[in-house]
């Protein structure tokens, strides 16, 4: 039994990303004798009506074959992350014993903490793809990394998570550690917050310091397996100044840590065709000759001219926008190619928000990701 | 009537990632002190975007002077948490508490909707201080901006006493008032925004006491050419080869790339429907930059469509 290979899909927020996993996943079960399962964090519905599974649940729901186009060479399944559940599962795994988990559990306080300790959906993410590549029951796992303030949050998610446990804070409320030095803010805090809250606060957090050991030496593994070669990263972005700006400073921040980027995909792109000469020569003319253009069209007797001339005016150039637009994207787009070994434009197919492709079903997805993996 | 956006004391904006909710901000902002408001914007996730927005170099806690009426600021909690500690608690020398870094961790991290209400305190505090017209608030995305709005409700409900709650009726009294606080929740024609908005409202409504002022449809794709009720149909084939003889073989491109363009906007218009069952609110829109990408100029552009529009 050999782990998973895995593809981490990162980049900015609203770029298209969860589809480009979804995409890579497709194409890679269709080419390739094996079993991939993609992690989504918030697919949209369109994307799970695509791949014929009502909800994306928590549990891994398996993609119908039929759905493919011609019948894949491997198999394809879906999972979201739901946060909630895979806290739940952790705080089991790595409590002591199960009064400590239920206490834990129960505490009203659990809920709020959990939902921002340590980017704990950045943590999650990376700590159920442990638990994936581990389980042999996949070949591939594409995981569509959360939308985050900084992509590399994710990254940083075991690190941070470590720390927080080693912290000075903690050892101050634990109650071990409630030494001299710890009283000023004692004080502070009784004040600021009323001591019986801190009571409560400080219960908690000596139960969660419980949980410590596991989950330092979990984060651990996980960073290791960012850097052994068996994760590939691919970041995908937009040709918009913005997405590209944080896309380019992420690849960089990745290369500081010792992680390469094997792909960079840049999503929709305006076609290539816009910058034809000869469509710039003819929109411009458009502009320049309305009327009399307007007036050899033909118009049947009683038709406005004027109307035909404005028509073709705007035409011309509306035409010279959606060019101003295609030309920014290219050159922004050249700017992305010097990041990775690899660059892939995808269309923006026009209308379709969630990615360029046409993801209204499994062949639309294949053909996308295609795109990626040739 | 529901009270115009920019004639509340604090408008906080938000959406879903990627949508243009900093270039949004920046514009009311910028409309804001335009029509001689005196106005304070601030980035609640300080990462510079709005100052970049803004055309001026990255801000720090004190509010700084960018232009006529135009303060801006970047929150850090830290620092507001420090602010906090010496207007209220009369903590004298707080610099020389050793621990304070250690109690920010605390606060921060532990204490379930503190950093929140330091955000939110900040705000309302500036509010209550009348040194502003309006503050523009450019938060967090949309998951976490219903726990920043309802931080002095959570608080006065998990921390029974203490300082913080006493502080907490207050800003509660400046939210809930809708003449004084509105949200602005950016959206953009695609799906995931526009469910995201609509799930939004009803979370701030639901969580909430805090009004929402308005839905800002941004990037909106423009009607194309044939819209204009010409008696000749631009993309009908008899058309195209005439246009093909009179300005060469380049009209096919053009054709199909206004052909797309078309396709585009009548998607776009398809996707913004479910923002109709949003009941009560005002709904602006902002079209499609084409040849601005976000800076300082798409700012002013959309500014004065904020001040054309009197939003």
């Amino acid at each position: 039994m050999t782990d998973a290979s895995v593809v981490l899909v990162c980049g900015p927020g609203g770029v298209g990303k969860t589809t480009v996993a979804a995409a890579i996943a497709a194409a890679t079960a269709a080419r390739r004798d094996a079993r991939v399962l993609v992690v989504t964090v918030d697919p949209a519905r369109r994307l799970a009506d695509a791949l014929g599974i009502s909800t994306i649940g928590n549990a891994e729901t398996v993609v119908d074959p039929g759905r493919f186009p011609e019948p894949p060479r491997g198999t394809l399944a879906a999972a979201m992350l739901d946060t909630v559940a895979s806290w739940e599962d952790l705080v089991r795994r790595n409590a002591p014993d199960v009064a400590t988990a239920d206490a834990l559990l129960a505490n009203p306080l659990y809920r709020t903490v959990t939902s921002r300790f340590a980017h704990s959906h950045d943590y999650l993410a990376l700590e159920r793809l442990h638990d994936l590549r581990a389980s042999g029951r996949y070949d591939v796992v594409v995981v569509d990394t959360p939308p985050s303030r900084s992509a590399l949050d994710v990254l940083d998610a075991p690190r941070r998570t470590a720390e927080f446990f080693s912290s000075r804070l903690l050892r101050w409320l634990v109650p071990a550690g409630r030494s001299a030095a710890a009283r000023p803010f004692r004080l502070v805090a009784d004040r600021l917050l009323g001591a019986r809250f801190v009571a409560d606060v400080t219960e908690f957090f000596t139960r969660l310091a419980t949980l410590e050991e596991g989950l330092v030496r979990r984060t651990a593994e996980i960073e290791a397996t960012l850097r052994d070669g068996s994760t590939s990263f691919v970041v995908v972005t937009t040709a918009e100044d913005g997405p590209a700006a944080e896309a380019a400073a992420l690849v960089g921040a990745l290369g500081e840590r010792g992680l390469a980027v094997d792909t960079v995909v840049c999503n929709r792109m305006a076609e290539r065709t816009v910058l034809d000469p000869a469509a710039k020569e003819a929109a411009r003319t458009l502009g320049r000759h309305a009327d009399l253009l307007a007036a050899r069209l033909g118009a049947a007797p009683g038709d406005d001219v004027a109307a035909t001339a404005r028509m073709l005016a705007v035409a011309g150039s509306s035409f010279a926008d959606e060019r101003v637009v295609a030309a920014r994207q290219h050159r922004v787009a050249e700017e992305l190619a010097a990041l990775a070994p690899k660059l892939v434009r995808l269309p923006r197919l026009d209308g379709d928000d969630t990615a360029s492709g046409d993801v209204t079903d499994v062949g639309g997805l294949v053909a996308l990701g295609g795109l990626v993996l040739d | 009537m529901t009270v115009p956006l920019l004639d509340r004391r604090l408008v906080v904006v938000t959406g879903k990632g990627g949508v243009g909710k900093t270039t949004v901000a920046a514009a009311l902002a910028t409309a804001a002190a335009a029509s001689g408001r005196r106005v304070l914007a601030c980035e609640v996730d300080a990462t510079g975007a709005l100052a970049a927005a803004l055309g001026v170099a990255p801000v720090g806690y004190e509010p700084r002077r960018v232009g006529p009426r135009l303060d801006v600021m970047a929150m850090d909690t830290e620092a507001s948490l420090r602010e906090y500690l010496r207007r209220y608690l009369r903590v004298p020398s707080v610099g020389r508490l050793a621990p304070l870094a250690a109690i920010f961790d605390f606060v921060a991290t532990a204490a379930p909707g503190v950093r929140e209400i330091l955000t939110i305190g900040k705000l309302a505090y500036e509010v209550k201080r009348g040194a502003y017209d309006l503050v523009v608030a450019d938060t967090v995305a949309t998951g976490h901006v219903v726990a920043q709005l309802a931080a002095p409700a959570t608080i006065g409900e998990l921390v029974p006493v203490g300082a913080i709650r006493e502080q907490a009726t207050w800003m509660q009294d400046i939210l809930a008032d809708p003449a004084r606080t509105g949200v602005a929740v950016v959206t953009t024609p695609d799906e995931l925004p526009v469910a995201e908005t609509v799930d939004l409202v009803g979370a701030i409504r639901d969580a909430t006491v805090v009004d929402v002022a308005a839905v800002i449809l941004n990037r909106m794709p423009a009607a194309p050419a044939a819209a204009a009720g010409a008696p000749v149909d631009l993309f009908a084939a008899a058309t195209v080869a005439r246009l093909r003889d009179e300005v060469g073989g380049g009209i096919d491109v053009v054709v199909d790339t206004l052909e797309r363009a078309r396709r585009r906007h009548e998607r776009a218009c398809e996707r913004v429907a479910p923002l109709d069952t949003v009941e009560g609110v005002a709904r602006h829109t902002f079209p499609e930059l084409v040849d601005h990408p976000p800076g300082a100029r798409a700012t002013g552009v959309l500014a004065d469509l904020v001040i054309e529009g009197a939003w």
